[in-house]
């Protein structure tokens, strides 16, 4: 399986590079830009039984390791891979 | 008494500290190795400035993984003394032993100057030698030091006299153009609830001789040695966070 997990910062927390690209942004014209919210794409191979599994596997990942939970919101997509073994048979 | 320096890789002021401490103020101290669990008996540990592990991820996410740190973490749940400068700071919130997080400077840029600090609590171990409300001269580098938490948390570490280090002008007064990093309520240092792990981003090992352009650092680590040879004084610091919770 390959898992996409999108980290960015808490909302309410301030997000100085965000603020930074915002400012730019409007700088260069760009109308209609709100919050701007800089943060990580992190891209990994995962070997899991099962998606449900899997699903739990990246939310402990992001507890102890991907994120910091006092300063950053996550979110991630678990997309099945070619010719590795997936739930679902062969698509 | 018997300091350790942890060095990780990419630490950088270990070598400083260990001058500091050895050197300027003749106490025993030596190198901990990352890989080691062992802390040889120390009585205080310090995690020192640099960049461990590169500050991939997050700037002390991966330090707080290595094989020392179970130790530490041990060492300090056990009531030991636990000092993290700078990126040791950081190490110690990613590692759970200092409530909050240190995000980039609020300028976007790398700072490297000095700045003055007002002593917020005199009662801990790390504080002691010092006065309530003395302002202290001490270097800051870095990219990282804006230091934020959820606000009920700021509210119940500030009710305990947690916060012992708050950035100001040179005579003890809040100021934004005083706030370097754009840290919440000018915070510059934090302890645990129970007064025995303290962090922060200035550098006291860097404030050591006159030569260095001062000497208040040695405060921190008077504190130390002070409170160490008279446990009360640790004690002193719990029971002020029991009267005012």
């Amino acid at each position: 399986m390959l898992v996409k997990v999108f980290v960015t910062s808490r909302k309410g927390i301030l997000d100085p590079q965000g603020r930074a690209v915002e400012q730019s942004l409007k700088s260069l014209g760009f109308g209609g830009v709100g919050a701007v919210h800089v943060g990580r794409y992190i891209v990994l191979e995962l070997d899991s039984p099962s998606l449900e599994q899997a699903r739990e596997t990246v939310r402990r990942m992001c507890g102890q390791l991907l994120t910091n939970p006092n300063i950053e919101d996550y979110t991630f997509e678990i997309e099945p891979q070619e010719g590795g073994p997936q739930e679902g048979g062969p698509r | 008494m018997k300091w350790g320096v942890v060095r990780f890789p990419g630490s950088l002021d270990d070598a400083d500290t260990l001058w500091a401490l050895g050197h300027v103020m003749g106490q025993e101290a030596l190198s901990l190795w990352h890989k080691d669990e062992d802390l040889a008996g120390v009585q205080c540990v310090v995690l020192p400035g640099g960049f461990s592990y590169g500050d991939y991820l997050r700037c002390g996410a991966i330090a707080r993984f290595a094989p020392i740190m179970k130790s530490v973490v041990r060492f300090a749940n056990d009531g030991g003394l636990v000092l993290g400068i700078c990126n040791g700071f950081q190490i110690l919130c990613e590692a759970h032993l200092l409530p909050g997080a240190l995000m980039r400077n609020r300028s976007l840029s790398f700072i490297c100057e000095r700045v003055n600090v007002r002593v917020e609590n005199a009662t801990t171990p790390f504080t002691c030698a010092a006065r309530e409300g003395e302002v202290l001269r001490l270097p800051i580098k870095h990219g990282e030091g804006l230091y934020v938490a959820p606000a009920d948390e700021l509210r119940a570490m500030e009710a305990r006299g947690q916060v012992l280090l708050r950035y100001t002008d040179a005579a003890g007064r809040e100021r934004d153009d005083a706030n370097p990093n754009g840290s919440t309520r000018a915070i510059a240092g934090v302890a645990n609830e129970n007064f025995n792990v303290f962090g922060l981003m200035p550098h006291p090992e860097h404030a050591v001789e006159a030569a260095l352009g001062g000497e208040d650092g040695l405060k921190i680590f008077r504190s130390i040695v002070t409170s160490a040879e008279r446990p009360r004084a640790r004690v002193a610091g719990a029971a002020a966070s029991r009267t005012s919770a």
